[in-house]
C-alpha cells in the first residue's frame, strides 16, 4: 500500500503551514510519498528565516493572536515548523518552488532556503505529480 | 536483533508518527522498535502505518495513559 500526496502550499499563514507539514509527515509516516509544492503567500516562508513568519490566518489581532496560539501551542508540546520541515526531508518528501511566484515577487534563488528545495518548478511538474497522487490538496 | 525505543511521552500529533517511521527505517529487519507516548490518537494510528508499511505489531499495552506499542520491521 504505497500512493501519493501532493500538496500545494499557496497559503503563508502559519496554521496553514502547519497544517500542510502535518499532513504531508503523516503521509510519509505512513508509507506514502509526499511533496509540497510552495506557491505565491506559501513561497514566503522558504525565504531564509521566513518559515514562522506568517501571520495566524484568523484572530491575527496584530500579532497578539499569534503570540496566544504560539504559547498554547509550545504548553500542548506541538514541534516547531522547522522541525517538521526537517522530518519531512528526512522522511524523503519533497520540497517544491514555484518558479513564476519567484519572478512576480523578485525572489531570488539566494533568497530561498536553497539546501532544503528539491527543485523549481511550473504547473506541469505539480500535474504530473496529482495526476498519480491518491491525495492532493491546496491549502 | 535490536531492540529501538522510540520515547514520545509528552509529544503530540504528528510527531509519534513520524519518529516511529523515523525509527523502523533505521531498524533492520526483524529489529524491535518500541515506540512509548501518551497521546491518545497515535496509539490508534501507529498501528495503522504499520499496517501499511506491511510490518508487524508484536504488543501493545496502556498503563495510566502511556502506552508501548512493540513493532517487528
Amino acid at each position: 500500500m504505497a500512493g501519493k500526496a501532493t500538496i500545494i502550499v499557496h497559503s503563508g499563514d502559519m496554521d496553514k503551514v502547519y497544517s500542510a507539514l502535518i499532513i504531508g509527515n503523516g503521509a510519509l509516516a505512513m508509507g506514502m510519498e509526499a511533496s509540497l509544492y510552495f506557491t505565491f503567500w506559501g513561497l514566503q516562508r522558504l525565504k531564509k528565516d521566513g518559515l514562522g513568519k506568517g501571520p495566524l490566518s484568523k484572530m491575527h489581532l496584530m500579532g497578539l493572536g499569534k503570540w496566544m496560539v504560539k504559547r498554547k501551542m509550545k504548553k500542548a508540546g506541538v514541534a516547531s515548523l522547522e522541525r517538521l520541515l526537517q522530518d519531512f526531508k528526512e522522511l524523503g518528501g519533497k520540497v517544491l518552488a514555484c518558479d513564476m511566484t519567484m519572478e512576480i515577487m523578485g525572489i531570488k534563488k539566494e533568497d530561498l532556503r536553497d539546501d532544503l528545495i528539491s527543485d523549481y518548478c511550473a504547473v506541469g511538474t505539480y500535474i504530473n505529480e496529482a495526476r498519480e497522487s491518491t491525495i492532493t490538496l491546496f491549502i | 536483533m535490536a531492540e529501538i525505543k522510540v520515547d514520545c511521552v509528552g509529544e503530540t500529533c504528528p510527531v509519534p508518527l513520524v519518529e516511529t517511521r523515523k525509527a523502523l527505517r533505521q531498524a533492520k529487519e526483524g529489529d524491535i522498535v518500541e515506540v512509548i507516548g501518551t497521546h491518545p490518537s497515535s496509539k490508534k494510528e501507529i498501528p495503522m502505518a504499520v499496517k501499511a508499511l506491511g510490518l508487524e505489531i508484536i504488543d501493545i499495552q496502556e498503563k495510566d495513559g502511556v502506552w508501548r506499542i512493540k513493532i517487528r520491521r
